[in-house]
């Protein structure tokens, strides 16, 4: 938008809130680069993924707990740790905060800290509404588990299944919180899908055409796609049964003549495109994991952003096998266990990409490897008993029953999990300047992947004898005793997997203490983000990087001799940045983002409680919004120096983001624009320090 | 690092209307967000749609229906109210672009007070459904209904918030033909926002059974 334009002079009477100096209080921006403010108020998409991703094992170690519990009571027959309602209550809350507080959050922290870096950028499109979603996630996350405090947590399921989940069945605040927890977290979701894809689409390096892109970016992007479109869906069906438990309105009270179908419909065309969104991240993590371990490039990079690209479409087309036994009529049930079994199809493509990847490669198995491997492994299993869902007949039987369960701890747990973690082992050093631990991570790999098949594969025997998901005990003669038994440790086998995960991050922080840098490129990578220090600089890139190729920095660094063997041409010290560029111009921290985010959990309080604080929350998130609008673009003592702000690919502070508060579907933009058409605007002539441009290109050339 | 063409950029900025930041896509982030929220909202809208239909086929005989209701004449008027600020919107931001600060003040008020014409006959409409007997909590019709419409009447006053907002900007002489893009983004909401109604026009009112 149009940011630069306005010089200083020709600013009028009246206008001096829209541009104060730092005397102003309220409408300055924050400052300095350390300390617990600088975590709070930062746009910095690196900072943000960090924050997301320690708030995402946060709640891995919530959801773990619940989990447990869920272990300890089945663990013998007539299980007593816990009661009926408790028991309805953990579950719930195990199946949320794994899907919507763990692996969400989690790929969001890799889309948030990779995604810029592998496209060559130094910042997402909206700063500040990236660090909105953010704190928007964190109180939605901190609201629903608020409910344990506050009378009971949800107890209908993660599905919600209306009208159970209505106030007839389900009378504590437990679904109300259910309800509204999620929107605040869909909205998180929302914005931040709307920022990536700009991000994406929009702010690439010279020269990054959309298949040169790394894979990871691919399946990130057809992720905020899917996000886009189906979180909107779960809002309505949120909408509708929280106006049915809070305002009496009809749309699941069956004497009325309601259909419960509608609540399955519903969120179920939002639920399959979620399966989707929580393993595609994992399989871009594993699509760069592998090539890197290989030393080979992706096998078949096409076929691989292709399938992605399908299972995105296809995605869509294939809701209703989870209502197979719903009655839904024979024709649907036909035609969607037909797309169910063709969307195995990009699905098996991408297993046997990763598998030619890895045939003839010089193969290391450090831990991240180990990871990707092991994901790779578990989530065929899983794929391979969804297929058998997608046989209705097989399914009315396996329906409700614990080789569901096994089915989707497989691909979940199995597939998104682990390579999540693979991710953690090889893109920490690049956040945070140290490698973790190889010896316990491998190690601590083994002792997961046996205690996850421990507790997940006897579920598929479980299942096939008969044993339902969600009953609160079982009998002594069902014939369950043995493999519950075996299930339950190993749900603590892996307990132990996890704790070492963490003991590896405090160990090797600490080891990590006076020993030398471990330099931009400890794996030998192939993206663009090992082109920079490590921990990556608050700038990214020195300089704008003008990409020729899939692989560019790969490429920069090995060539061919004559008889066409791979010869290294650079050290990797030498092609990367040493982020030592001190005159980039950066979007200023800002304070509105945690204001707005602080909201919403008010309203949503106010609805269940007491209308008075919905109004303070609304007043809040109104009043935060203008001030969003109205605060400087930059601070303008931040900078001292003539600032590369021209052709800065990314610092769109101010006036980039004036389009947020719009998309959120309230009404700022108008004032947005001409409040970022001064500050930042009025430097923009005077400086043209400007990294990039055509030169930049022989600038990158020089070693 | 200075080079040439970065500071031929950097000069041409205050003439030209492009971004000072070439983004990929030649479209400006805002636009292209704005874009891809409108594309979240259909699906929203679809939603809601398809619950009210599902709604209405469910409706049991006998009770409060959409036929014994619905006055249509009166909600064509209200209407095509709604539909003729999207042209007076094309005409606010016309006049920004070609500089008629006065021209925009006009037509953006006319398209905030035909919007709100808008909002008062559904104010009005309601008031009369309920002194009919159809409450939000009355039937399942009932609910679908005031939902949908509500929901849409939210946008359009979100929408007339936006247009104010723009309004303010321009007495304080911070819109300029530079600037306009943010005013055709308001644009492409309010446009979006009557295609919406136009759709639940259709659905709902001219085919109530």
């Amino acid at each position: 938008m149009t940011t630069t334009s306005e010089p200083p002079l020709q600013l009028t009477a009246g206008e001096q809130l829209v541009r104060p100096s730092t005397s102003l209080g309220v409408l300055s921006r924050p400052t300095g680069e350390t300390g617990w403010k600088s975590w709070l108020f930062t746009v910095d998409h690196k900072r943000i993924g960090i924050m997301y991703g320690a708030a995402a094992l946060l709640f891995l170690v919530v959801g773990g707990v619940e989990a447990l519990l869920i272990r300890l009571q089945l663990a013998v027959p007539g299980g007593n740790v816990l009661s009926e309602d408790a028991y309805n209550q953990v579950f719930t809350m195990h199946g949320v905060t794994m899907v919507f507080l763990v692996i969400m959050p989690m790929a969001a922290a890799f889309a948030n800290y990779l995604l810029p870096l592998q496209i060559g950028a130094r910042d997402v499109a909206f700063p500040r509404l990236n660090a909105f979603s953010l704190w928007a996630f964190l109180a939605g996350g901190i609201f629903l588990n608020t409910s344990w405090l506050l009378g009971g947590a949800p107890d209908g399921g993660w599905f919600g299944y209306a009208p159970n989940s209505g106030l007839a069945y389900s009378p504590s605040h437990g679904m109300d919180f259910y309800a509204l927890g999620l929107q605040i977290t869909g909205i998180a979701s929302l914005v931040s899908a709307v920022n990536l894809i700009t991000t994406v689409l929009n702010m690439r390096a010279p020269g990054m055409t959309l298949f040169r892109m790394p894979v990871l970016t691919w399946m990130l992007l057809v992720v905020q796609f899917l996000l886009l479109f189906a979180i909107p869906v779960i809002t309505v069906a949120l909408f509708l049964l929280s106006f049915d438990r809070l305002f009496d309105a009809n749309f699941f009270n069956v004497a009325a003549g309601a259909d419960p179908l509608l609540w399955q419909h519903l969120f179920w065309i939002f639920g399959h495109p979620e399966v989707y969104i929580l393993i595609l991240p994992a399989f871009g993590i594993m699509s760069e994991v592998i090539p890197v371990f290989s030393r080979k490039p992706i096998f078949g990079y096409p076929f691989m952003v292709f399938s992605g690209i399908a299972i995105g479409f296809m995605g869509w087309g294939v809701w209703a096998h989870h209502m197979f036994t719903s009655g839904m009529g024979p024709v649907s049930v036909a035609a969607f266990s037909l797309s169910t079994m063709f969307i195995a199809v990009p699905t098996g493509v991408k297993i046997l990409n990763w598998l030619a990847t890895m045939w003839g490669g010089r193969l290391r198995f450090t831990t991240a490897m180990l990871y990707s491997v092991g994901a790779v492994a578990m989530f065929t299993i899983g794929g391979l008993s969804g297929v058998t869902h997608a046989i209705s007949p097989a399914d009315t039987q396996q329906t409700d029953t614990y080789y569901i369960v096994a089915h989707f701890h497989y691909v979940i747990f199995g597939g998104s999990l682990m390579g999540m973690l693979s991710g953690f082992y090889f893109w920490w050093p690049k956040a945070f300047g140290y490698k973790l631990n190889e010896r316990l991570g491998k190690l601590g790999f083994w002792v997961l992947l046996i205690g996850f098949n421990l507790t997940f594969g006897p579920m598929h025997i479980l299942g096939l004898q008969g044993m339902s998901r969600r009953i609160h005990s079982y009998a002594a003669d069902s014939g369950f005793n043995l493999w519950n038994a075996v299930a339950t440790a190993g749900a603590f086998v892996i307990a132990v997997g996890v704790l070492m995960l963490f003991w590896n991050i405090g160990l090797s922080r600490r080891r990590a203490r006076g020993a030398p840098p471990i330099g931009p490129d400890p794996w030998d990578g192939r993206g663009l983000e090992w082109m920079t220090a490590s921990p990556t600089p608050t700038h990214n890139f020195d300089r704008e990087i003008t990409v020729t190729r899939q692989d560019e920095f790969w490429h920069r660094k090995w060539g061919y001799d004559e008889d066409n063997k791979v010869v290294r041409v650079a050290a990797a010290d030498d092609v990367a940045h040493d982020g030592s560029a001190a005159d980039v111009h950066l979007p200023s921290p800002s304070y509105w983002p945690v204001v707005v985010a602080l909201g919403l959990p008010f309203v949503a309080y106010g609805l269940i409680y007491n209308l008075w604080v919905t109004a303070i929350g609304a007043l809040l998130i109104l009043g935060g919004l203008y001030a969003w609008v109205f605060e400087p673009p930059d601070d303008p003592e931040a900078h001292g120096h003539d600032d590369g702000h021209a052709a800065d690919p990314s610092g769109d502070a101010g006036n980039g983001e004036t389009g947020g508060p719009s998309a959120n579907g309230d009404g700022e933009s108008a004032n947005g624009d001409g409040e970022s058409a001064d500050g930042a605007g009025g430097r923009e002539l005077v400086g043209s320090a400007a990294p990039g441009g055509p030169s930049a290109e022989a600038a990158e050339d020089r070693p | 690092m200075t080079d040439l063409a970065a500071s031929e950029r950097a000069a041409s900025a205050p003439t030209g209307t492009p971004p000072a930041h070439p983004t990929t896509t030649g479209l400006s982030h805002n636009k292209l967000a704005m874009w891809l929220f409108l594309g979240s909202e259909c699906l929203l809208f679809g939603a809601l749609i398809a619950t009210y239909m599902f709604a209405k086929s469910r409706l049991p005989a006998g009770e409060l229906g959409p036929n014994d209701v619905f006055d249509i004449p009166f909600t064509s008027v209200s209407s095509f109210v709604l539909l003729m600020s999207s042209l007076t919107m094309v005409l606010a931001l016309s006049a920004l672009t070609r500089g008629e600060e006065r021209g925009f003040r006009v037509w953006i008020v006319a398209t905030a007070l035909l919007g709100g014409t808008f909002i008062a006959g559904q104010v009005y409409e309601f008031t009369v459904f309920y002194n009919l007997g159809l409450g939000y909590t009355t039937n399942i019709f009932g609910s679908a209904f005031y939902t949908l419409t509500g929901f849409h009447g939210a946008h359009v006053t979100i929408g007339i918030v936006m247009l104010m907002s723009a309004l303010v900007a321009s007495l304080r002489g911070r819109l300029s033909p530079r600037n306009a893009e943010t005013v055709e983004l308001i644009g492409l909401y309010w446009h979006f926002v009557d295609i919406v109604w136009i759709l639940i026009f259709t659905i709902i009112y001219l085919f109530p059974q």
